[in-house]
This record gives structure tokens, C-alpha cells and sequence, in this order.
């Protein structure tokens, strides 16, 4: 090979001459190896003898340069054939390597702990050291539309099909703190999630479903602490003491200004809201998760893998520094601090981001904050089968699409996932979509084999190759996050908003000019119109109902006890303390979404955004 | 018909829903086809875009929903545009919409509506040849 040849991405012989360095042979000559006849059969005396080292030396010096051959007489023929005419990358636009080979991984620079085991640091196989030969992943189904009812029964039927966990969906008004009978509710309620005005709302929602048993998550973020105090109330109600409450609220708030814009309050007093529930949940909840922080919604806003990689570990260390900010001790909050990542379809660089996720949220978590406790360093995740990619031409299409996405989810070695329906990109699903998605992560589960060891693509050159990849790239985001003042001053700037919305015209244009091929899309259009795919329609009766209900509920309650809760959050948003308590005074007085949303506010003031495209 | 003049679309995201990504795409692809683009941003009362649109004398509103609440915000703003003498402008938009909804829509005046995986080009088309038809005569 010729010493004039630059090791590039895109040449086959990437980082051949790096290689040659014999770097990757020290693990090997300076550790103690378990099990030697990896290496060479060889006896304990043998060890020490210097000339034996020598010997073992030349010899896989010897090996090494076999290898060599082998690779110059495999590239002498792949670069005498053609290839298609593509560009081979990741979505993130990283270039491909035609082959990788053991060549590849030593060359950058990692030792070989540094892929360690499950359940232990950096936790890149795995957060736990069983994984799925102790439990599967847990199979959370997101729903939620019409009213607390109508969800209660979809729930029910999920539970009897053998879902394991609930997952809340609300709808517009409840996202933006609106109760739905405010006049900007209008036309919104209950159609792309349920309705939850009240705690009223929040008992009917899980009624016959025991909190202390069945965990759920709930996706919301701007008036998050209200709903979040809701379900702590409505478990009391059922009789469920805090302290058995297990679950997720999203609570991810600069998501929401970077990404998915369901947003109340300005950034400082919604990150002091959130650190208010650290405090409160490492006390009264240990079970449950008081925040996911979550790469999917900046994802399906058009980030690439990295971007979602890098934006979301970075949010992670903000809500990390504002706790050690606030006095908390990292440890007494850090270990409850859970995360939601897309999985898109680029099979080997979603796999490869949840194994970068772990390794750098480990190191920093010990090394920079000074965590100490190992649960504190583990990163937990749930994920999602990427919405975005699913089509509306042939939504038949989606399945698949779906299925090799759940596929690479449990490869990365996710706590819990949702997959999409097939008619996701035509309406509400309906329970036979439903169904179906849900199956088919009870044959990945099941009947496909991925779950019987654990981290199987661990020590394949190309997947550590990527998973160092994005690692690196990650931090050189970090670096440029930085460069903008940090994670807030970035948002007031526009820049992460910028940056996705960036990403996502790329992709358009890829897409429309037929670079990137979506099947059924811009490529292999013929049939599928014919499928009647029946959607799930919500009526104006809903709306009207709702109104009607809020109505009793301002009747019913007790108006003096109303005004006193709600007055005593205004003070305690405007002198400091903890405002979960005074929220949950509120909402057992049957005060709404919006009254308790109102009296933060008229201190915290609202968010306004910088508006550009 | 004026060559010189350029077409103005008002680009709008109307009620609570925040997914953006298509709003801006096609905001930025009618930029790059030579429109005049005006974004409102989020969170826009029916009211609030009938008087952008006004205001700022647009030949097109183009709205994104992707919430579910297509057929009460499109019709909104279609009788709010029309009482305050923007007759004449054309409502369009994308999104998910049931095809149903869009014929449905169709017979309120709302123009044509763009669903999932539909090119940009088909909408600036869109515009364009009913600008040269119709938009012509204000």
C-alpha cells in the first residue's frame, strides 16, 4: 500500500497506516487476560520470559501483516469493480466504510474496557448486567385521545393484550396548560390526545387501573408539575401513597424550546419548577423518573442522529448543573434522571447512538459532576420508533419499517419502547394498528432471538467504529454548544432551532431530488392506494362534553378553598420555595389546569420565541 | 400578467400545535421558488392570521396543521378572511388531513391541502399556476 495514500472515511484501508503502530496489541501484552487461549496458548511462567514476549510479539506482527494481505487483495477488487452510484453514509452524513476489520477499532486509540460490561462503567454493553435474560423491555404503547373515559378503555385493552406499562398521550390544550373549555381550546380537545383539565379529569383517566402497580409515563412538559401533582393526588385518591408510585413524567422543557414548542413559562423559572420536583421526588417519589430527557422530539424535528445525540446528553448536564446549582447533593437525584431517544432507520447508527449515549453520560456524570453513586452514572431509556418515517403512501409499508427500527432499539439495549402504528401519518391509530405494533415487539421479544444475550453486536468493528464515532462528534458538539453561551443563551439565540430546521431541509432536498429514496414516496409508487386504512375520528361531542363538565366542577367545588391554595402558589412562585406542594393543595381543591398555570405565571411571565425560518 | 411581481404567502401556524418542521421547510422552499414569505411563528389565533394576511396584502395563506383541528381552524380563518375583504386571498396548507376532510374543506373554499410526503415543488406549482389563473385579477 502506498505511503502516499491519506487515511480517510471513505477510503477502504481507513486508518490502515494508523494500524501498523501496533497499539492495539498492548491490552493484550500488559493485562492479566482471563482467558489467554484468546490470545495464544501460553502458561503463566511463559509470561515473564522476555524472550517469550518477543516471540508472541513477532508473531502476531506476523499476523497482522497476513491480515494486511488479505485486505490489499480484497481492495484490489473492490476497487476494480464498480459500485452502485449512492453516497454510503450514515443519516448524520457520515461516511461509510465499504469493510471494517479488526484493524479499525485499535486504531482509535480505546483500550478494550472501554466497551467493559453491562451494568458496569462506562455501561456502553448495557445499563444493567442481565438486561432482557432478566426482564424484557418494557412495552409502552403511548395513547390517549377524546376524554378520560374513552382513554381509560383504550388502556384497559392495551392492559388485557399484554402491554406492561401506560403511556399518556394528552392533547393541545392540556400541552399548553389550556383547560378545555378557554376559548383557545377551541377545536383542539381531546382530537390528538386526552383531555385533563382537573384532577377530576386525571381519577376518571385511571380509574380500575392500580397506580401502585401499573407504571406510567406521561408525555407533557410546559405545565408538567401541575399534571404530575395531578396523578400524585388521583393515586391518593385510589389510596396509593406517593412512595409507590412508579413512572415518568417528560418534564423536559428545553426540548420544548428547541424542538417541539409545547412550552408556558420563560426558560429560568421552568427550570426552576423542574428542580423543584427533583427535590421533591427524591423525598416523596424514589420510584419514579421526574424527568425524561428526550432526543425524540428534536429529532423528528429534523435533527441527524449526532445532533439528537449531542443536544439531548447536553440538556441532561444542564438539569444536572441547575440541581448542584440549587444544593442538591447529584447523587440524591441524578439516579432518577431517565431518557427518550427516536430510533430512526439507519439500523447500525441508532444502535451505535444508544451505546455512544451511555458511554459519554457515564463519564461525565462521575468525572465531571462527581457522581458517585453507580446509579447515577447509568443511563436509562425509553424509545420510540421514528414517527417521521412513516408514509402515508402505502401505509401498509410501515410495519417493516417499524419493525427493523424496534429491532434496533432492542439492540441498543432500550428499558422500554413504543412502536408506531401504520396509519400514524392519517390519523389517531386505531386499535387493530394498535395491535399490530404492539405485536410486533412481542415477536421481536419472542420469537426472534435478539433478546437471549445481551449487547450481540458488541465488538463488530463497524458498530464500536460508530459508536466511537458519535462519541467523538457528540463532543465536538458540546464544544460548539458552548461556544454559544450554553444550552439557554443558545435557545434565546435561535441557534439549536436553526440548527435542526437545517438539518430537516437537507433531508427534503435529499428526498425530493431522489438522492434519498423513500419507498412508496419518491420511488416504488405503484399500488397501495387501494388500502382503506379506517381512521379513528374525534367528534365535537367531546369538546362539548368537556365544556359542560368543567362547568359542574366550577359549581361543585368549594371557592374560597380555590382561592386560598391558588393564592398560596402565587406566593411560593414568588418567594422561592417548593412549589409541588403548593400545587398539590390545588389540585385536591379541584382548581384547573389552567387556574393553577395562571398563578405561576402571573410571576414567571410567558415564553415568546424568536421567529425565523 | 405582471412578471415583476412576486407572490406573497403568509406562512402560518395556527392554534396550540408546535410541530414547526414542515411550516419552516416549506416557508424556506417558497423562498428559494422566489416568493415573498412572511412566517407568522406558533401559536396563531385564527384572528391573528386573517389580520397578518391583511395587513400585509398576501396573495396566499398557506397553514400547517398537523393537530387534528383542521376542520375547525381552516374554516375560521377562510370566513375571518373573507369578512375582512380578503376575499380573494387563497387558502392552502398541509399537513395531516384525511382525504375526506380535504374534499370536505374543498366545498368551505379552502384551496388545495398538501399531506404527508408531498413534495414541495407540488405546491409551489400549485400556487404558481393559480396566481397566473386567478391571483392575476386582484
Amino acid at each position: 500500500m502506498s505511503d502516499s495514500v491519506p487515511p480517510s472515511e471513505v477510503d477502504p484501508f481507513r486508518d490502515f497506516q494508523a494500524s501498523c503502530r501496533y497499539d492495539y496489541l498492548l491490552p493484550y501484552l500488559v493485562i492479566p487476560v482471563p482467558n489467554p487461549s484468546l490470545i495464544m496458548s501460553t502458561t503463566e511462567k511463559d509470561l515473564t520470559g522476555t524472550a517469550d514476549l518477543a516471540s508472541r510479539l513477532a508473531e502476531k506482527e506476523a499476523e497482522v501483516a497476513r491480515l494486511r494481505d488479505q485486505l490489499e487483495r480484497w481492495r484490489a477488487k473492490y476497487e476494480s469493480t464498480s459500485t452502485r452510484d449512492i453516497g454510503f453514509t450514515t443519516i448524520s452524513g457520515h461516511e461509510i466504510a465499504p469493510l471494517y476489520t479488526p484493524l479499525d477499532r485499535p486504531a482509535s486509540g480505546h483500550a478494550l474496557d472501554e466497551i467493559g460490561v453491562p451494568g458496569e462503567f462506562p455501561f456502553t454493553r448495557g445499563p444493567y448486567p442481565t438486561m432482557y435474560r432478566t426482564r424484557l423491555w418494557t412495552m409502552r404503547q403511548f395513547a390517549g385521545f377524546a376524554s378520560a373515559e374513552e382513554t381509560n378503555q383504550r388502556y384497559h385493552y392495551l392492559l388485557d393484550h399484554g402491554q406492561t406499562g401506560l403511556s399518556v398521550a394528552f392533547d393541545f390544550p392540556t400541552l399548553m396548560g389550556y383547560d378545555s373549555d378557554h376559548p383557545r381550546s377551541l377545536g383542539e380537545v381531546g382530537v390528538c390526545g386526552v383531555a385533563i383539565s382537573s384532577l377530576q379529569d386525571m381519577e376518571r383517566l385511571f380509574d380500575g387501573i392500580p397506580l401502585d402497580q401499573v407504571s406510567v409515563s406521561m408525555t407533557i412538559n410546559g405545565p408538567a408539575i401541575i399534571l404530575f401533582c395531578f396523578y400524585v393526588a388521583a393515586a391518593e385518591r385510589q389510596g396509593v401513597p406517593a412512595e409507590k408510585l412508579r413512572g415518568t413524567v417528560q418534564n423536559d422543557i428545553l426540548k420544548e424550546y428547541q424542538a417541539q414548542h409545547a412550552w408556558v413559562f420563560p426558560p429560568e423559572p421552568a427550570l426552576r419548577a423542574i428542580v423543584d420536583m427533583f427535590e421533591w421526588c427524591s423525598e416523596h417519589t424514589p420510584k419514579y423518573n421526574p424527568i425524561s430527557i428526550s432526543g425524540y422530539h428534536i429529532r423528528e424535528a429534523g435533527a441527524t442522529a449526532v445532533q439528537e445525540l449531542a443536544f439531548t446528553l447536553r440538556n441532561g448536564f444542564e438539569y444536572v448543573e441547575r440541581g448542584i446549582a440549587r444544593g442538591l447533593d447529584v447523587d440524591s437525584f441524578a439516579p432518577r434522571l431517565s431518557f427518550f431517544f427516536d430510533i430512526h432507520n439507519d439500523f447500525f447508527e441508532e444502535i451505535a447512538k444508544l451505546r455512544a449515549a451511555r458511554r459519554i453520560w457515564a463519564r461525565r456524570m462521575r468525572d465531571v459532576y462527581g457522581a458517585k453513586n453507580p446509579d447515577s452514572w447509568r443511563l436509562r431509556t425509553h424509545c420510540q420508533t421514528a414517527g417521521v418515517t412513516l408514509t402515508a403512501q402505502q401505509p401498509e409499508n410501515n410495519i417493516v419499517r417499524v419493525a427493523y427500527q424496534a429491532m434496533a432499539a432492542a439492540l441498543g439495549g432500550t428499558q422500554s419502547l413504543h412502536t408506531n402504528s401504520m396509519d400514524e401519518t392519517l390519523a389517531l391509530p386505531t386499535e387493530k394498528s394498535v395491535r399490530i405494533a404492539l405485536r410486533t415487539q412481542q415477536i421481536l421479544a419472542y420469537e426472534s432471538g435478539v433478546a437471549n444475550t445481551i449487547d450481540p453486536l458488541a465488538g463488530s468493528y463497524f458498530v464500536e467504529t460508530l459508536t466511537d464515532q458519535l462519541e467523538a462528534d457528540a463532543e465536538a458538539l458540546f464544544d460548539e454548544i458552548e461556544a454559544q453561551g450554553g444550552v439557554v443563551p443558545g435557545i434565546e439565540a435561535g441557534w439549536f432551532q436553526q440548527q435542526i430546521a437545517n438539518s430537516a431541509m437537507v433531508q427534503q432536498t435529499e428526498i425530493e431530488s431522489g438522492r434519498s429514496i423513500v419507498v412508496g414516496v419518491n420511488e416504488f409508487t405503484e399500488g397501495g392506494a387501494d388500502v382503506a386504512i379506517d381512521t379513528l375520528r374525534i367528534g365535537p361531542e367531546v369538546e362539548a362534553n368537556q365544556r359542560a363538565r368543567m362547568a359542574r366542577l366550577r359549581e361543585e367545588r368549594d371557592a374560597a378553598e380555590v382561592e386560598r391554595t391558588l393564592a398560596a402558589l402565587h406566593e411560593a412562585a414568588a418567594d422561592g420555595s417548593n412549589l409541588v406542594p403548593r400545587i398539590l393543595d390545588c389540585a385536591r381543591a379541584w382548581c384547573t389546569l389552567h387556574e393553577i398555570r395562571d398563578a405561576m405565571e402571573q410571576v414567571f411571565g410567558s415564553y415568546k420565541e424568536p421567529v425565523f425560518f | 400578467m405582471n412578471d415583476e411581481r412576486k407572490i406573497r404567502v403568509l406562512v402560518a401556524k395556527p392554534g396550540l400545535d408546535g410541530h414547526d418542521r414542515g411550516a419552516k421547510v416549506i416557508a424556506s422552499a417558497f423562498r428559494d421558488a422566489g416568493f415573498e414569505v412572511i412566517y407568522t411563528g406558533l401559536h396563531q389565533t385564527p384572528e391573528m392570521i386573517a389580520n397578518a394576511a391583511i395587513q400585509e396584502d398576501v396573495d396566499v395563506v398557506a397553514m400547517s396543521i398537523l393537530s387534528g383541528a383542521h376542520m375547525t381552524l381552516f374554516p375560521r380563518v377562510r370566513e375571518m378572511l373573507d369578512a375582512e375583504g380578503g376575499e380573494h386571498i387563497l387558502l392552502t396548507g398541509g399537513g395531516i388531513i384525511p382525504e375526506d376532510d380535504m374534499a370536505a374543506l374543498a366545498e368551505k373554499g379552502v384551496g388545495r391541502l398538501f399531506g404527508p410526503g408531498s413534495p414541495t415543488r407540488e405546491a409551489i406549482a400549485y400556487i404558481r399556476e393559480w396566481f397566473e389563473t386567478q391571483g392575476e385579477r386582484v
